[in-house]
């Protein structure tokens, strides 16, 4: 039973409605425990679950040279056996107490989910523990997992949106560690082996890199202890992170070769990292020209007048050392390079015009009322209340944010698109076989 | 594995939780014409999702017309007669909504989310789009284009699609269901505006709908709304009250399918039998099949494939099952082994026909069984925290030929299920006379990974 979705329709047009009243209300709590560690905490008695993010900056940036892949390995193996507990013990215990956990890697973080009934929390958060602090990297789990990611890498070989997005990062990144396929390639997961494992789990799960956001079934007093039992037992503190990068995109158009009946497109250049001053209003900015699909002039131009493509994208792509705007869609073969002449139109219109007032008040309409739907779930709190922290907006963001953005105007939106957009700078991988596109190299 | 409902029935089974607070209010309603309507209540937060179920999918399509009924999923963003293309997104994202829609063989939703104060302004606009939708040719044409894109992304782009495809072209002699929902592109490159209206005009009606609202409401606040927006709207004479759809023949030949394609990396075999769907008041032998589904392949590392193939022989790099039983019509069980470097397909497939073999023989291990439940029972509960996922299940059971009450029996089915059950659905859905069995392969290697 597949499912197809629509992606949205729709641009600007005059509309008159009331503004959304509603605003996120929501009690946030900061909770320290005796040994140091601080999680935020939204407390809901409503259903006897307790959901808990825990994410530590650093990601696979911190794989060592010629190692790539060996964090995404170290990550996968956390749940593969821990003392006592081979990796079908281990399975089988969490099982038992229904418990959900769920390790990832990502450039700039490893993040560690679970999701626990009240009623087996102990038992539960005793296994997450264990799996954090003491995983066995016992050498058969270590060859199999590794078997299955390299499997994984081999069929991303004939993946374009595999292709395309890790030849955009080579080409914005150069010689940085960002550069480098988060997944390892062919060579680097054979050369991994148990003790580069364990040497990045030391450096990848430290506490002085550590936000956690805990949601649902618990008290104050009963999480302070609860942290310092999770998390108390890791090291203090890891590596050097990587020195901020150079985005090293100037225009350039990179055509890969795949007999596929639709090119696949990835652009973008430089952006703006979370903590610049015109971050929200080049977010705004953003959802106007080509963020979610609603009413974006990409997708109206590209997708509802012209019917060139399926969906387009555009995002702001803030990472710690480097921040991106980019963009994505794919098109039929023989349209593909209609669909680029309009983005680069789009793009150099907006750098010059910046929007309108319409527009403006449209996009404001969208952000400030849908931002409550974000919190409309024990998890869906958590993911926020991580977020939040990551970036380090503090406590009071939640109450702030929307009138961040309904103090943005038709001025600040230009003055920004001028600085952020660069026409001439757009870099472009397209994976396929596109009509009449020549690579720039 | 999970059902979305509040009432917990828990049968003879130590465990789990207090009743969770506020989560025991699932109402349903119908109007005059015919209109179904179901409040799902959760008050955490001032927010609501809206939700149209057409009792009309895939399936249900005129031969020669592949994917129509996703195509005018996608005309319903359009023009009405009084919203110009485009305004009913428009509508919704300006007061702060997010909305979208989605087709099976089964059914076609639609949805949104958003601020439960604005459920009157997006129910309103759903009745409009109910009946007086009005797209132009041109709007037409543009999005046949788009739905072609959606194809090519979807299907074209990666080897396993057309496999996909081919396998359940493979599995249906006689039935729809062997037609991709998003149609085949030679058909979608024919449709025209009357194409569309006319599968609009036999299908889009009150009495072939389902209104399902979750959030901060209460069922008097949904009844009467809808009474006021969905209430003038006449029922639609010739509605059947069973869809009937070309049945399956008697199956007598077991087919393979085997799929070359140069992108492929990863060769794999899959495994798929022809096996009965949920039926209202009758789903205990589709619980069983859901049961053995899991034991079999419902975890990379502790179900009965994953044991036997990754961890002990290490014959497979992955495995799994799976088994939906949600459909109008008979549905499937699928199979899947990922072989290790240096295992040909056929090697694979031996190891799983024995796994699969000796399952029958010896039955599930009792504590993998009692796992399993728990995990059952600890879905209901973790299933309360998404008022948009209780939603779907509502309405994708309902669409589906099943009552509320089928619904809220269908976990308690789920634990009742014995071992013997379990054995006995086994036997009932391998045979290989109604089995298809793919092998996606690369061009020049039909041998699994050699290299």
């Amino acid at each position: 039973m597949k499912m197809f979705a629509s992606a949205l329709v729709i641009a600007g047009g005059l509309l008159s409605v009331s503004a959304v009243p509603v605003r996120a209300e929501i009690e946030i709590v900061p909770v320290t425990s005796p040994g140091g560690i601080t999680a935020w905490l939204y407390e809901d008695h409503s259903i006897p679950i307790l959901s808990i993010e825990a994410n530590f900056r650093g990601g696979t940036a911190l794989d060592p040279e010629g190692m790539e892949g060996a964090v995404t390995l170290m990550t996968g193996l956390l749940e593969e056996g821990t003392g006592d507990m081979d990796a079908t013990a281990f399975a089988q215990a969490t099982e038992s107490v229904a418990a959900r956990f769920g390790y990832d890697a990502h450039l700039d973080s490893v993040s560690i989910s679970a999701e626990v009934l009240t009623e087996f929390r102990d038992e539960s958060l005793d296994l997450l523990r264990r799996a954090m602090v003491e995983p066995s990297f016992d050498e058969s789990a270590v060859d199999r997992v590794r078997a299955q990611i390299v499997s994984m890498r081999r069929s991303d070989q004939t993946d374009p949106d595999s292709i395309a997005r890790e030849a955009f990062y080579e080409m914005a990144f150069d010689d940085h560690v960002y550069a480098r396929p988060t997944e390892g390639t062919l060579e680097s997961l054979a050369a991994l082996d148990v003790e580069t494992i364990r040497q990045v789990h030391k450096d990848a799960l430290v506490k002085d890199r550590l936000k956690v956001s805990v949601v649902g079934d618990i008290t104050e007093e009963e999480l302070g202890p609860l942290l310092d039992d999770l998390f108390g037992d890791l090291p203090q503190s890891g590596p050097e992170r990587p020195e901020m990068a150079e985005v090293k995109l100037d225009g350039e158009m990179r055509v890969i070769d795949l007999n596929i009946p639709q090119s696949v497109v990835v652009f973008g250049h430089e952006g703006v990292f979370r903590d610049d001053p015109d971050f929200i209003p080049a977010f705004v900015l953003d959802q106007i020209l080509g963020g979610g699909g609603f009413g974006s002039r990409l997708t109206e131009e590209v997708r509802e007048k012209r019917g060139l493509t399926y969906g387009i994208y555009s995002y702001l792509a803030p990472s710690d050392f480097a921040g991106l705007y980019i963009g994505s869609f794919s098109s039929a073969n023989g349209v593909v390079g209609e669909a680029v002449d309009i983005v680069k139109q789009e793009w150099a219109k907006m750098a010059e015009e910046g929007v309108t007032e319409q527009e403006l008040e449209d996009a404001k309409r969208y952000l400030t009322g849908a931002y409550p739907l974000r919190f409309d779930s024990n998890a869906s709190i958590a993911g926020q209340l991580l977020g939040l922290q990551i970036a380090d907006l503090g406590l009071d963001y939640v109450n702030q944010r929307n009138a961040m953005v309904e103090a943005v105007t038709v001025e600040d939106i230009k003055r920004v698109a001028a600085r952020l957009l660069q026409p001439e700078e757009l870099s472009w991988v397209i994976v396929g076989r596109p009509e009449g596109l020549n690579a720039t190299n | 594995m999970r059902a979305a409902i509040a009432t917990v029935v828990f049968l003879g089974v130590p465990l789990i939780a207090p009743a969770a607070e506020g989560f025991d209010d699932i109402h349903s309603f119908t109007l005059d014409n015919g209109l179904t309507g179901v409040v799902i209540e959760d008050h955490r937060a001032p927010v609501v999702t809206n939700m149209v179920w057409y009792r009309v999918g895939a399936a249900d399509e005129p031969p020669g017309q592949s994917g129509v009924a996703h195509f005018l999923e996608h005309l319903l963003f359009k023009a009405t007669d009084t919203l110009e293309d485009g305004e009913f997104s428009r509508i919704v994202a300006a007061n702060g909504g997010d909305d979208n829609a989605f087709t099976s063989q089964d059914y076609t939703a639609y949805f949104q989310r958003i601020a439960a104060d604005r459920l009157e302004l997006v129910m309103e606009m759903e009745a409009d789009r109910m009946v007086n939708i009005n797209p132009g040719d041109e709007a037409v044409l543009a999005e046949r284009d788009v739905v072609r894109e959606e194809r090519r992304q979807r299907v074209e782009n990666s080897p396993g699609g057309p496999f996909n495809e081919h396998r359940l072209a493979a599995l249906y002699l006689n039935h729809p269901y062997g037609t991709p929902v998003i149609g085949w592109d030679h058909e979608i490159a024919q449709y025209d505006e009357e194409m569309a209206m006319s599968f609009y005009r036999e299908h889009y009606a009150p009495n072939n709908a389902i209104l399902v609202v979750a959030g901060d409401v209460t069922v008097e606040e949904v009844e009467a709304l809808a009474e006021k927006h969905f209430g003038p709207i006449p029922a639609l004479e010739g509605i059947p009250e069973r869809r009937v759809r070309p049945q399956e023949p008697p199956q007598r030949a077991e087919r393979r399918v085997e799929y070359r394609d140069p992108r492929v990396r990863q060769p794999y075999v899959s495994r798929t039998y022809l096996a009965p769907n949920r039926k209202p008041g009758d789903q205990e032998t589709a619980a069983a099949i859901s049961v053995l589904a899991e034991l079999l392949g419902g975890s990379g590392i502790t179900s009965v494939m994953a044991q036997e193939l990754q961890i002990g022989s290490e014959v497979a790099l992955a495995t799994g099952a799976y088994y939906n039983g949600l459909g109008l019509d008979d549905q499937s069980i699928s199979f899947y082994v990922v072989p290790s470097e240096g295992v040909s397909l056929e090697e694979a497939e031996a190891a799983m026909d024995e796994v699969l073999e000796r399952f029958v023989e010896e039955g599930p291990d009792p504590e993998q069984l009692e796992r399993i439940k728990t995990q059952i029972r600890a879905a209901e509960i973790y299933g309360l925290d998404s008022q948009q996922a209780r939603a779907r299940k509502v309405g994708s059971a309902l669409t589906s030929g099943l009552t509320l009450q089928d619904v809220e029996e269908w976990s308690g089915l789920l634990a009742a299920v014995t071992a013997d059950d379990v054995v006995e659905a086994a036997k009932l859905v391998f045979r290989p006379e109604a089995s298809v069995t793919g092998w996606l392969m690369s061009e020049e290697n039909t041998e699994g990974l050699g290299q």
